[in-house]
């Protein structure tokens, strides 16, 4: 009881201290825009053949003639009613865009979490368990080469051999083959959707397309894994307390899995949170390798087509996204540590 | 009847970077059923090493390369994984130093002692919990029931210790063994700890191995003895025997280096003649004290770790403070020095208040040359990167400006000598140099700017006691002959005695008693000083009865092989 | 600590340890044919030749030849020049305003500490590629604003880091003792503090030069920063990632692989580097 009281004061603290935070992460974006070279107002307007009559009214409108603060202000307000301007590739709002676009690159980032953590964490803990083994020595040197290879390399690596070469991946574009149907619009998650609706023919067809990119995503973040996995386990076997519980005649299970590995798992949690962000910038990358229709290649494309609204309203959503997974992390690692509850 | 434990020529080593280490070199041991034993040595002379073979708890890089452990006749040393583990906790446990990175940090104690207690019986989940919460009460733990729920973190290292225990005894082994299962507790924590394993011991049967490097716990709990040095046992008896009568020159040395009520510092180096007391000059009249101290206080955040404390020193006196932890001493020594600043109350050196200048200003005050401070632990004492000279000449390049060469380079080897370090270790670093070694580097570097007061915190509490005793001589020496005042930190109430002629006892930051070593030592006016004195293990060869069991048989010393010497009585055994 | 017995130890660590020198060789070639580029190379890396397009690697042209007749290998080496170029600066820059910020917070703590930190947990709040590419695109798409967009995502990791190990030695005996000795804050921070936690930086300043040019071929990937027709590993994977699915592997292999190696010889040395500075290795 005592420890949940503490695990729901030290989450209500962590909360109340993202709100900086995401305070930060808001006001950094309105600078950034306004440092960009060139009149906001022309490129917020309708399009590049804008009147200068329009581009005035926009001005006025967007309140570029006022003070930076009241502009701060303004920005702050729009940013709350949920008005992030207006893309003008697409022509549409971009929260409209964003909402869209999102479930695909969600899609593509949490797979390829799901894999990276199933493949390093075993990875991780039977190096541990034999050191200076084969196995030991192989994942070791998959940790090293792995943290060398650019995420773009090994997604045209893998598309190389398991589509060309091997014939046994689909054609890389996009989430979803284009004579294929749709499956009905419900979260958004193809693979969900075609689940719920019970057509395991679309569904095979949505997972095969998002074998190759997951798989690619999950290769850039195993190494730091299955390495920090591997070093933790290492240094949690090597302890005092470990030791206690070999000489109590525990059963190597039992040491094992209830001593060393929930102990070992710790600072892993932590580092899920930081290679989470480190994923959701690699979306744009892979995004782009695979023609995958996400948020990330969605903010590229605007970007260089110099249409900015988009780009700032990326920025922030993968900013709150990243402070909303530190705060989940956060509160997970306060549960598994009471250390940490305690003040 | 047959032995609980036979050790019979165990040879353990190391694979390590640098090659094969020999940690124990041909160790024989024997102990009855509900014996005890205490292995005495200093680090490095394979004693924990011994404790681990016989549980196999030797890590990848350890192992038995001959000999035989025999634990009621049936030899452990080949058995394999399952066997050993119905053996572990049911039959020989083992309790660690450090209690506290000892337990699981994120498991509740309760549930580790359940965890012990299943490991062997077949008890259900709330079974076992009402077993552990009976073996709490067992080790006397103040209110067990809350305690079952608690982490480690969230208990002192004394009740740490007493869970250990706990799951030590939970499945009635014969044999338990304690590798120095009272490093780091304070002194009176420690008495009732011991106590509360005596008791344990003699209630259950149990037999005890305690491996200590401290001589007055070894004598105090366990009858026989066996002293090792350097991977090998050296002398072994009853403890009465070995200690009253020495007969291996390591153990000469060693019970002469261990402090008893009585010991001078010349003693603890093997006599000569005492030192006559000098008669410190009078100054003349009117000269202001070395240092005031005038209603020291010190706050850190809510807690108040020095609370008014006043006391005056002498130029060339040496006084003593001695406390257990949370009693401020540390703090104090630290304030004294102008490290950290005080929240009330002022320090007057020579008459001139210091305590008005901060703590970061401190640096450039002409008394910052006065006033220098010598180190606990050697080891992170000295900066890595520098080499003994360059730590000892730091203070000379900094506080008076001395630029490289030749005036430097003597300085420099003036004070190495004065410290007793050899000159051609003054190019090395300090993890080169043994603990000793580093001792006297910190020494050097602190009477380099010829200071008239020395704060001393804990100097030798981190050293082996025969290298102790050394530096506590040296110490001595140097206070002798150069009239430096010394302001000694230290829990050891043995070596305040020997060292400081005035000394002051502090409780959570307040003076409980001070006045002349003696008077403290031999008639304590308050309960708390009494209940300090009393919770040393005294260190008394002089005083032990002989355990023979039948009077009037002489016991006589025997050469082993190798020299080790073995007392044996020469009646039937017990 | 005199230069000779750090190279004496040095010696002894290289001895000991072959994939260092291997990893140390890798590296200085690396260096070197970056450097003599322009007179080793075997064609001009931006003079076309459309007859010549499309070849695979041959005698002629040993890493083949792009859409547009270019010779690959000479291509590559043009850009190890920049690639090198980008990712030292940017690391150093981070580096040194890093270690020096996170130190001082660490040693200081307080108010100042606090401060700092909650900045730099605002700066880690960006997915730091989205950051770099919203910094160029602001600043505009030059390499300069690479460097700066690099260095600038690197710094929350050296404050941490060098923070964390402040945090650490401030409370040690030499600390004090130095201070008995007459040394003020300053000097403590920046004469005791910064060197003794060099070599656990050492290692991060390696993993993060790999990291760097990793960086700057991804933003160059996307179309930031290096423009075509300036020969850049980045750019090349780009132009050749038209032509994998077709089976025209070696316009994304040469540089590519070269990608690969040079991060990979840059670690290495990193973990070599720190067992030399750590004088707890000389014996």
């Amino acid at each position: 009881m005592r420890l949940l009281g503490n695990i729901g004061r030290r989450t209500g603290q962590r909360l109340l201290s993202s709100v900086p935070a995401l305070l930060g992460v808001v006001v950094l974006t309105f600078m950034l825009m306004r440092v960009l070279p060139g009149d906001p107002a022309v490129f917020f307007a309708s399009g590049p053949s804008a009147g200068q009559e329009e581009i005035d009214n926009l001005r006025r409108e967007m309140g570029l003639d006022r003070p930076i603060p009241e502009q701060l202000a303004r920005y702050l307000l729009d940013i709350a009613r949920g008005n992030l301007g207006r893309s003008l590739t697409t022509g549409q709002s971009v929260l409209t865009d964003l909402r869209q676009r999102l479930p695909a690159s969600l899609e593509l980032t949490l797979s390829a979490l799901v894999i990276a953590l199933g493949l390093a964490l075993p990875l991780g803990i039977a190096a541990a368990l034999r050191p200076n083994s084969i196995v030991d020595h192989a994942v070791r040197f998959v940790c090293t080469v792995g943290v060398c290879v650019p995420t773009f390399v090994s997604g045209l690596l893998l598309i190389y051999v398991f589509y060309y070469l091997l014939g046994m991946a689909p054609d890389p574009t996009g989430r979803i083959d284009i004579f294929a149907a749709n499956p009905p619009d419900i979260t958004g998650f193809l693979l969900v959707d075609f689940l719920i609706a019970g057509d395991m023919e679309g569904f095979q067809a949505a997972a095969s397309q998002l074998v190759l990119p997951a798989f690619t995503m999950a290769l850039f973040v195993l190494a730091p894994l299955a390495r920090m996995t591997r070093a933790s386990m290492l240094a949690v076997l090597g302890s005092d307390f470990i030791r206690t519980a070999r000489s109590l005649g525990l059963s190597r299970r039992r040491v094992i899995l209830t001593y060393a590995l929930r102990n070992a798992l710790l600072p892993v949690i932590t580092i899920t949170g930081i290679v989470f962000s480190t994923m959701l910038g690699a979306n744009v990358l892979v995004e782009k390798v695979f023609s995958w229709p996400g948020v990330a290649s969605y903010a590229l494309d605007a970007l260089l087509a110099s249409d900015y609204a988009p780009v700032q309203g990326f920025v922030l959503l993968m900013a709150s996204i990243f402070v909303m997974v530190n705060l989940a992390v956060d509160i997970l690692y306060g549960i598994a540590d009471p250390r940490a509850s305690m003040s | 009847m047959g032995k609980l434990l036979e050790i019979e020529d165990l040879h353990v080593s190391f694979s390590t970077r640098g090659g094969i280490v020999e940690a124990v070199r041909g160790v024989s041991l024997a102990l009855d059923a509900g014996a005890t034993l205490g292995v005495v040595g200093e680090s490095g002379s394979g004693k924990s090493v011994t404790s681990y073979a016989v549980m196999r708890l030797l890590d990848r890089a350890g192992r038995i390369t001959a000999g035989s452990i025999r634990f009621c006749g049936q030899d452990v040393t080949r058995l394999d994984h399952r066997d050993l583990r119905a053996l572990g906790g049911g039959a020989m446990s083992m309790i660690f130093q450090n209690p506290r990175a000892a337990l699981n940090p994120i498991r509740m104690v309760g549930l580790q002692i359940a965890d012990a207690i299943r490991a062997h019986t077949d008890l259900g989940a709330s079974a076992a919990r009402s077993r552990a919460l009976e073996l709490l009460h067992a080790v006397q733990i103040r209110d067990p029931e809350r305690r079952l729920d608690a982490f480690p973190h969230e208990l002192s290292g004394g009740m740490c210790q007493r869970v250990m225990i706990a799951m030590a005894i939970a499945c009635e082994p014969a044999l338990l063994i304690a590798d120095e299962p009272t490093t780091g507790l304070d002194v009176t924590t420690q008495k009732t700890v011991m106590d509360l394993l005596a008791r344990l011991t003699t209630e259950r049967g149990m037999g005890m191995i305690l491996v200590t490097h401290d001589l007055g716990l070894a004598t105090q709990y366990c009858r026989q003895v066996a002293v090792m040095e350097q991977g090998r046992v050296v002398e072994q008896g009853p403890a009465a025997m070995v200690f009253r009568g020495p007969c291996h020159p390591y153990t000469r040395r060693l019970v002469a280096a261990s402090p008893t009520r009585t010991s001078t510092v010349a003693d603890l180096v093997g006599g000569g003649a005492p030192v006559p007391a000098t008669r410190r000059p009078r100054p003349p009249a009117g000269t202001p004290m070395l240092l005031e101290v005038q209603g020291l206080t010190k706050r850190f955040g809510e807690t108040t770790a020095v609370d008014e404390v006043s006391f005056t020193l002498e130029a060339g006196e040496s006084l003593g403070l001695v406390g257990e932890s949370g009693s401020g001493k540390s703090t104090i020594s630290r304030l004294i020095c102008r490290l950290i600043d005080q929240s009330g109350g002022d320090i007057l050196f020579e008459g001139e208040s210091i305590g008005g200048l901060p703590a970061r200003e401190f640096h450039r005050a002409p008394q910052r040359r006065a006033i220098q401070i010598v180190f606990q632990d050697p080891h992170d004492s000295l900066n890595p990167r520098f080499s003994a000279f360059d730590a000892i000449a730091h203070p000379l390049r900094r506080l008076e400006g001395m630029r490289d060469g030749p005036a430097l380079r003597d300085r420099v080897a003036a004070c190495a000598e004065r410290s007793g370090l050899p000159l051609e270790l003054l190019g090395r670093f300090p993890h080169q140099l043994s603990g000793g070694q580093k001792a006297r580097v910190g020494i050097a570097r602190a009477i380099a700017t010829r200071p008239r007061l020395l704060v001393l915190d804990e100097p030798t509490a981190a050293l082996d006691v025969s290298v102790q005793a050394v530096i506590l001589k040296l110490l001595d020496d140097l206070r002798r002959e150069d009239g430096l005042a010394y302001l000694f930190v230290s829990h050891d109430l043995n070596v305040v005695r020997m060292m400081c002629e005035r000394t002051i006892v502090l409780q959570q930051g307040r003076i409980v008693e001070a006045g002349p070593s003696r008077e403290i030592f031999t008639a304590p006016k308050r309960s708390y000083t009494r209940e300090l004195l009393a919770a040393i293990p005294h260190f008394t060869p002089d005083l032990m009865m002989p355990t023979a069991p039948f009077p009037g048989i002489a016991a006589e010393p025997m050469m082993h092989p190798q020299g080790a010497v073995l007392h044996r009585s020469l009646g039937p055994p017990p | 600590m005199s230069a000779i017995t750090t190279l004496g130890h040095a010696g002894w660590v290289l001895r000991g340890n072959p994939v260092t020198v291997v990893a140390a060789v890798g590296a200085a070639l690396l260096i070197a044919a970056a450097l003599f580029a322009p007179w080793i190379a075997p064609y001009d890396p931006i003079a076309s030749n459309v007859r010549e397009a499309l070849q695979p690697p041959s005698a002629a042209h040993w890493a083949g030849t792009d859409q547009l007749g270019r010779d690959i290998a000479s291509r590559v080496l043009f850009a190890a020049r920049i690639d090198l170029a980008v990712a030292a600066s940017a690391v150093s820059l981070s580096f040194v305003v890093g270690a020096v910020i996170g130190s001082f917070c660490g040693y200081v703590g307080g108010a100042l500490d606090r401060a700092v930190g909650r900045i730099v947990d605002v700066l880690m709040a960006f997915p730091l590629f989205v950051l770099a590419m919203a910094m160029v695109a602001a600043l505009g798409n030059r390499v300069e604003n690479i460097v700066i967009a690099t260095a600038f995502i690197n710094l929350p990791f050296y404050i941490r880091f060098a923070r964390a190990e402040v945090n650490i030695r401030r409370n040690l005996g030499w600390v004090e003792a130095a201070r008995a000795c007459g040394d003020s804050h300053i000097s403590v921070v920046l004469r005791f503090l910064l060197p003794n936690i060099l070599p656990a930086m050492a290692v991060q300043i390696s993993l993060n030069l790999g990291w760097a040019i990793l960086n700057a071929a991804g933003l160059s990937f996307i179309g930031l920063g290096v423009t075509a027709p300036t020969p850049e590993w980045g750019i090349m994977v780009a132009e050749g990632a038209r032509f994998i699915t077709s089976g025209q592997w070696w316009l994304v292999a040469a540089p590519g692989l070269t990608l690969m190696l040079s991060v990979l010889c840059f670690n290495l040395l990193g973990d070599g580097l720190r067992d030399i500075l750590d004088p707890r290795m000389r014996t």
